[in-house]
């Protein structure tokens, strides 16, 4: 590395540092964010959920009430994320580059896939809120759009991925389009996609909460209720109980990662 | 000897499957996953539901959203400007996680520090992960009230366990030659880390900042929703919760998706140039 380079690489990393801080000086202009006041805030709302979000005597006795609702967004998310794998299996077969049946049909998933994955979770829960109503098949239906999004574009990867020479070989055999499908796309995509599916069942149930929180279904609306009665000690008891369902969820959906991959 | 590799069922015939441990695993998932969301559907709460009606008029939304988009409550340029406020929240949320998670992921990385404090790292962030974006929004809502500092800092915590996870593992793939040369000639932990690892490993941690920009951008939208953020998720949320106007609805979320698609593309092919390996 002579002189010159060095003066060139250091003179970029100035120019991007630069960059950096002037985006970052325009948004917080932009969204009136205060370094200071943020940092100050730190400290003193760490201090506030450790005095004020405990979980005391007279908020276990809404446990009951609080499972309840915790088993309902549960299901609620491994429901949405099972039909939606069925659906974006046909999607990820339809989308995927080698096991594709036309032009047309590829693009066409490609499109539904990215379209339902990139509006965001809030439109589709509002929009089904205003004819569904307040019940669980609304969040379950808004899950399942986002869901079949980011299904099919990681099942069209893991397709891609594990197929081109056992596909190969079953066309030299003569096999049908179906027979390859099944007997070598499939099989060898399925430790992949199961592994996806488990990822989207942790992510579903913590976007439960957020689309709870949207349309009036399951631990969401717990929350929202109690944090807006002021009742900070059952927002405490909500809240470890969601984290203690992810991390179960994540230790279950590991530990199966661990077997099949 | 014959029974040990070849399996019989009892009339004899050869099992043709294999039949290995990780495939018994994929099958019993999937039949777990399949039983519970039948279990699911029987315990849902339909309270208040007309499917046939619901799915018409849904359809007519939808039609309308999509097709007749306009504004009523506020002009372009607001739109504009509200977009903006959306993605300097997603920016700040990022690059002071990306910032923050830099040095935790200097602790976490197996190579780089002692193993009781890497494990301490990823215990902490897995707990930080646990618990929902709009949880941490909200909760610092009432410590700061509600504004901007409340977002960023509430999409700091999931940007930071994100970054963390990604870094450790760049650093951790970083070649151990490269710390025996530097060692050699007397280079301290933190000249190791400036002149060895930041250098081998800055494209691939640039696009992982990215890549949670993206994701942030989506977060964002959602916390103007459902925890009074502001930005265009907000807008999203009046428009639809308070006005009822589908058009105005269409429109926000034309807005949202170009971004996003924006975004999506960009990070696709900065992937493709710095992260050939990584798939998730």
């Amino acid at each position: 590395m002579n002189e010159q380079t060095m003066r060139k690489s250091r003179w970029q990393t100035g120019m991007f540092l630069l960059i950096i801080i002037v985006l970052s000086y325009l948004s917080s202009a932009i969204t009136a964010f205060n370094f200071v006041q943020g940092l100050a805030t730190i400290p003193k709302a760490l201090g506030w959920i450790f005095s004020n979000l405990m979980v005391t005597q007279e908020s276990l006795e809404k446990l009951p009430k609080i499972l309840e609702k915790l088993a309902e967004t549960i299901f609620m998310s491994i429901a949405a994320t099972t039909l939606a794998a069925v659906v974006s299996l046909f999607l990820g077969v339809m989308g995927s580059k080698t096991t594709k049946v036309n032009n047309f049909l590829s693009v066409f998933a490609r499109f539904i896939a990215s379209v339902s994955r990139n509006i965001p979770v809030v439109a589709w829960s509002l929009v089904l809120l205003i004819s569904f109503g307040q019940n669980s098949v609304t969040g379950f239906l808004a899950l399942f759009v986002g869901t079949v999004g980011f299904l099919t574009r990681a099942f069209i990867e893991s397709i891609d991925e594990a197929s081109q020479s056992s596909v190969e070989a079953l066309t030299a055999t003569g096999a049908t389009y179906f027979q390859i499908v099944s007997k070598a796309v499939i099989p060898q995509a399925l430790p992949q996609m199961i592994s996806w599916v488990l990822f989207m069942v942790e992510t579903n149930i913590r976007n439960a909460t957020l689309v709870g929180i949207l349309t009036g279904t399951g631990i969401g609306y717990t929350f929202d209720m109690y944090y807006k009665m002021l009742n900070y000690n059952a927002v405490a008891l909500v809240t470890l109980c969601i984290v203690i369902t992810v991390i179960v969820v994540d230790l279950i959906s590991n530990h199966i990662r661990k077997v099949i991959l | 000897m014959e029974a040990a590799y070849i399996k019989r069922k009892a009339d004899g015939r050869i099992h043709i499957k294999s039949g290995s441990k990780g495939d018994q695993a994929v099958r019993w998932t999937i039949i777990t996953l399949a039983v519970l969301t039948v279990v699911a559907f029987l315990f849902f709460n339909y309270a208040g539901l007309e499917l046939g009606p619901a799915i018409k008029e849904t359809a007519y939304n939808v039609k309308v959203m999509f097709l007749e988009p306009a504004l009523n409550h506020f002009d372009l340029g607001e739109a504009i400007y509200q977009v903006g406020v959306t993605l300097g929240l997603a920016f700040l949320a990022t690059i002071i996680g990306a910032i923050i998670a830099f040095f935790l992921a200097l602790m976490a990385a197996a190579n780089l520090a002692p193993v009781w404090v890497s494990r301490t790292v990823r215990v902490f962030v897995a707990i930080i992960r646990a618990v929902p974006t709009v949880l941490w929004v909200l909760i610092f809502a009432i410590a700061a009230g509600l504004g901007s500092e409340a977002a960023v800092l509430g999409m700091l915590f999931h940007s930071i366990a994100y970054l963390v996870k990604a870094f450790s593992e760049a650093f951790e793939e970083v070649d151990k030659g490269i710390f025996e040369a530097l060692q050699s000639t007397g280079a301290n932990w933190w000249h190791i880390i400036r002149s060895g690892v930041l250098p081998s490993t800055f494209t691939y941690l640039l696009s992982w900042v990215f890549l949670r920009f993206e994701i942030n951008f989506g977060v964002a939208v959602a916390m103007g929703a459902a925890a009074g953020a502001g930005g265009i998720g907000f807008e999203l949320f009046m428009a639809s919760g308070f006005y009822f106007d589908l058009r105005e609805v269409g429109f926000i979320t034309y807005a949202i998706l170009i971004i996003a698609v924006l975004l999506e593309v960009l990070s696709t092919r900065l992937k493709k140039r710095y992260l050939p390996a990584a798939s998730n």
